[in-house]
């Protein structure tokens, strides 16, 4: 799927964080955010999840069939943020369960096994996540992001909490996104910077 | 709509999960109904109260236990930063949906619990049982509605506690009026029919306000 970005605005109050920006990406194609902070990384990120309204401008989804809204972009977007949360009383596997019906999909316990192996979770996935550290908990967050095998990943700070050994699993997770879907990653790091083909910077 | 409602029943089993684990709205709500029953009945002693007394005193029990754990189900998302989860997973209208079945549930337990309590501290004589269930039950449903629109509108905002009760109140009213004048004359032993039109505006309000609720939600949910 197509993402179109057109004059997009962002006002909180009389600040305006995002001025008339606008980019494409198309299917299949990486794109890194990147700007000081403050500069509106994360209230992009948060835009284009639909988690945000714009002030103004538009942000649209498109595929062969035309644009996606609602149920149709829902089950295509992964996102792993600072600010998205799973339910800390819950365990990872019913987090994982609970967001795979959320998508209208029967729970695959042996794919959610594997799913939590591949985040280095193994044998962890029926403790509640307050018991994780805050590395397990991104850990946990990456596993219900790529759960819906998603078309456009979106990662904000992607490699906050985490150890060497998180790091190489989130190295994997985006090579592996690269070559089935789209990607876009909010960073300041000089080494996740060279994840995409096209920036997008923030003043 | 069968998407819809079985979406809504994924986020009700997930809040009934969450809440037999931390038991947050569960003690609030029970603590404040038997607390209060308690009081009143000690403070009483060998008098019994009149069934207009009786009424009002059960609908004000259930309208301040709901204002003491009912808001708790759609702040719970806001404070523990769970909300966008939900955003990006769930149709709007089936968080709503969610949210008001887990409120419905969790007002109609604490019914069961303080009904027999006012039969045992209060020596409450309910003169027609069929017609008392009808009214708790139809009451519940718009409580229940009430607070659980109210309670999405103010989960973003800063001050929540003391915004869910002043901001309910006026709504609730007509809830509360109707429901204490069917109750007394279910107390008193009225027939069913005699309820008729109370359970009327209560059925036709819950249903106005959940109209509302869904016309409103996408907007109010999304930031």
């Amino acid at each position: 799927m197509d993402l179109h970005v057109e004059n997009l605005t962002q006002r909180f109050g009389f600040r305006t964080v995002i001025k008339e920006t606008s980019f494409v990406l198309p299917a299949g194609q990486s794109l890194v955010i990147t700007g000081d902070n403050g500069s509106g990384k994360t209230t992009l990120v948060r835009l284009l999840c639909n988690l945000l309204t714009p002030t103004a401008g538009t942000i649209s989804y498109r595929n062969g069939k035309g644009a996606l809204e609602g149920e149709d972009l829902r089950g295509r977007i992964g996102l792993v943020g600072p600010y998205l949360q799973l339910y800390r009383d819950l365990s990872a596997i019913e987090n994982l369960a609970f967001l795979a019906r959320g998508r209208g999909e029967k729970p695959d316990a042996q794919k959610i096994r594997e799913l939590l192996e591949k985040v280095g979770l193994k044998g962890r996935g029926k403790d509640p996540l307050k018991t994780y550290s805050s590395g397990m908990l991104q850990r946990a967050k990456y596993a219900a992001a790529i759960l819906h095998n998603p078309d456009l990943l979106i990662l904000d700070e992607p490699t906050a909490n985490l150890d060497e050994a998180g790091k190489e699993m989130v190295l994997a997770v985006v090579n592996e996104q690269r070559k089935k879907g789209s990607l876009v990653v909010a960073t300041n790091e000089a080494e996740e910077r060279t994840w995409g083909e096209q920036h997008v910077v923030l003043a | 709509m069968l998407s819809l409602l079985s979406k809504g029943l994924v986020v009700f089993r997930k809040d009934l999960r969450l809440e037999f684990r931390s038991l947050y709205a569960l003690n609030a709500i029970g603590l404040f109904a038997v607390t209060t029953i308690t009081a009143v009945s000690f403070s009483l002693g060998p008098v019994r109260l009149e069934p207009n007394i009786l009424a009002a005193l059960f609908w004000v029990v259930i309208f301040f236990s709901a204002m003491s754990g009912l808001a708790h189900v759609f702040i719970r998302e806001e404070e523990q930063d769970t909300g966008d989860m939900l955003r990006l997973v769930f149709p709007p209208n089936a968080v709503l949906v969610g949210k008001w079945l887990f409120n419905i549930v969790l007002l109609g337990g604490l019914c069961l619990l303080i009904i027999p309590l006012f039969v045992i501290m209060l020596g409450a004589e309910v003169g027609n049982w069929p017609a008392m269930l009808a009214m708790t039950a139809s009451g519940v449903f718009a409580m229940a509605t009430v607070s659980t629109v109210i309670a999405a509108i103010i989960a973003l905002s800063g001050s929540r506690g003391a915004l869910f009760a002043v901001m309910t109140f006026p709504v609730a009213l007509p809830v509360l009026m109707t429901a204490i004048h069917g109750t007394r004359v279910a107390l008193e032993g009225g027939q069913l029919a005699d309820c008729g039109n109370d359970l009327k505006v209560l059925f036709s309000f819950t249903i106005v306000i959940m109209t509302v609720g869904f016309l409103l939600f996408e907007t109010i949910w999304r930031k």
